[in-house]
């Protein structure tokens, strides 16, 4: 029931007084309220749920997490790095 | 899909699993908060990598499980009436009251429709001025900011058909009344993510301090549970008992503030039933006397009702961690997703749904 999915702006417009948005959800695109995420703006990550928009994702937190992660996992391989970009998933 | 891919990532996991085995040095029972998080711990069979020592044990976290049958009878018999539109999300519509479900009352012509925003109800009210749009507003604290905002644009656009049955749970006072429990063995806890998004995490504060319990706010996906989980047993290893933050790519101490404004204008906080649990004080949001006009409650007199649950059934005590599916002699029997006897049961996030889905019961027979 509190499930929230990352999704990306791509068109933000007015609707009865209400500040909407539509959003990408890897290729899938519904309509949410952006009422909540005033700071949030096209080409911007948010985390939707009903329809509602309640928090932007933090790009540098997420891109921290994934380090620090990685990182441990590094240490705990202590073997060669893993190939490819760490954090670019398009 | 960015933001999701990396966080299922099973080298990841592997390794976090591997940490959190190094960390474990004595038996801890963690418990995940949220019904979201028992779904992908058992979907991705995230338990069966942790060591022993490590025992998790679910949560309360299941609007759908914890909607008292008493509700479920009250918004069933609006949703019978012929002038009602009755909205629902989708999951509630399975869940069975004394009489039926939502589903065999739109078979029998009512006019019972699934909506993915509560803004929708709006939209419908709009469209069919002659009848009445009764939304059923359950949820925790992350559904309570759209549900707050139907109420507030249905005063601003002055719809006069539209209201809502609000059974709002909140989640710190779950939390306390499961640490109060003299058969309480949580010893920390998996933090709620996106209740945590809206709220932030200062509330928990208090409690984590009082009760000398370690919380960690953590996400959904398997990373995000694993990590959480591995923090948790760092503290416990470390004789601290702190709130801290997996979740930071979506979650702040502060919360959401616009979101927090419009619910307290909607809703006030009052004791709440929680099915298979009781009354627990100050534990849920009704609509603030202003928007009383929007109470589907008051609208629609509903006789009273005094359902009784099945006396098998020990969802309550699964409710709170006491107990596991397993333990329950009707688990998988008498009581399936077609059969439920009982909450936890009913909803695909509840814990008894969750091993029977993924089979749980299977292995355990073949044990
Ligand atoms: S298996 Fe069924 S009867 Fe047993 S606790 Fe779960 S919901 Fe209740």
């Amino acid at each position: 029931m509190c499930l929230a999915v990352p999704g990306k702006i791509v068109e933000v417009r007015e609707s009865s007084g209400v500040r909407m948005a539509t959003i990408d959800f890897g290729g899938i695109r519904r309509e949410a309220c952006l009422e909540y995420v005033p700071e949030a703006g096209e080409g911007d990550y948010v985390m939707v749920h009903v329809g509602f928009a309640i928090s932007r994702v933090d790009a540098d937190e997420a891109a921290r997490t994934l380090e620090l992660l990685r990182e441990m996992d590094q240490l705990a391989e202590a073997g060669p790095e893993e190939p490819g970009g760490p954090d670019e998933v398009p | 899909m960015k933001y999701l891919d990396e966080y299922r990532d099973a080298g990841l996991a592997g390794k976090l699993a591997e940490q959190i085995r190094r960390t474990a040095t004595r038996p801890a029972a963690l418990m995940e908060i949220c019904g979201g998080q028992t779904h992908s711990i058992v979907k991705y069979g995230l338990d069966e990598l942790l060591p022993r020592e490590v025992e998790l044990v679910h949560g309360p976290g299941c609007p759908v499980c914890v909607t008292p049958l008493e509700m479920l009878d009250r918004a069933h018999a609006i949703a019978r009436r012929p002038e009602v539109i009755f909205c629902s999300f989708g999951d509630m519509l399975r869940v069975p009251g004394s009489r039926g479900d939502l589903f065999q009352i739109k078979a029998e012509g009512g006019d019972v429709r699934v909506v993915y925003s509560p803004l929708d109800c709006l939209k419908l009210a709009r469209a069919h001025p002659d009848r009445q749009v009764v939304f059923f507003a359950v949820g925790f604290e992350t559904t309570a900011p759209a549900n707050a905002m139907a109420v507030w644009q249905a005063r601003a656009q002055g719809l006069a058909n539209f209201s809502v049955l609000v059974s709002h749970v909140l989640v710190p006072p779950a939390i306390t009344g499961i640490l109060e429990s003299p058969n309480n063995r949580v010893q920390a806890f998996l933090g709620p993510g996106h209740v945590c998004a809206v709220m932030g995490w200062r509330e928990y504060e208090p409690l984590a301090a009082r009760y000398r319990v370690p919380v960690v706010i953590t996400g959904f996906e398997p990373v995000d549970l694993l990590e959480g989980i591995l923090m948790a047993v760092r503290q416990l290893a470390q004789g601290r008992a702190e709130v801290e933050n997996q979740y930071a790519r979506a979650v702040t101490r502060e919360g959401n503030p616009e979101a927090q404004r419009r619910m307290f204008q909607v809703f006030e906080t009052c004791d709440r039933a929680w099915r298979g649990i009781g009354v627990i004080p100050e534990s849920g949001y009704r609509l603030r006397p202003e928007f009383q006009e929007f109470d589907a409650g008051r609208r629609f007199e509903v006789e009273s009702i005094r359902p009784e649950e099945p006396e098998a059934c020990i969802s309550g005590l699964v409710l709170q961690g006491v107990k596991k599916p397993h333990d329950c002699p009707a688990f998988a029997k008498e009581c399936t997703p077609q059969t439920p006897l009982g909450a936890t049961m009913v909803s695909a996030e509840g814990a008894c749904a969750a091993y029977y889905n993924y089979g749980r019961h299977l292995v355990r027979h073949a044990e």
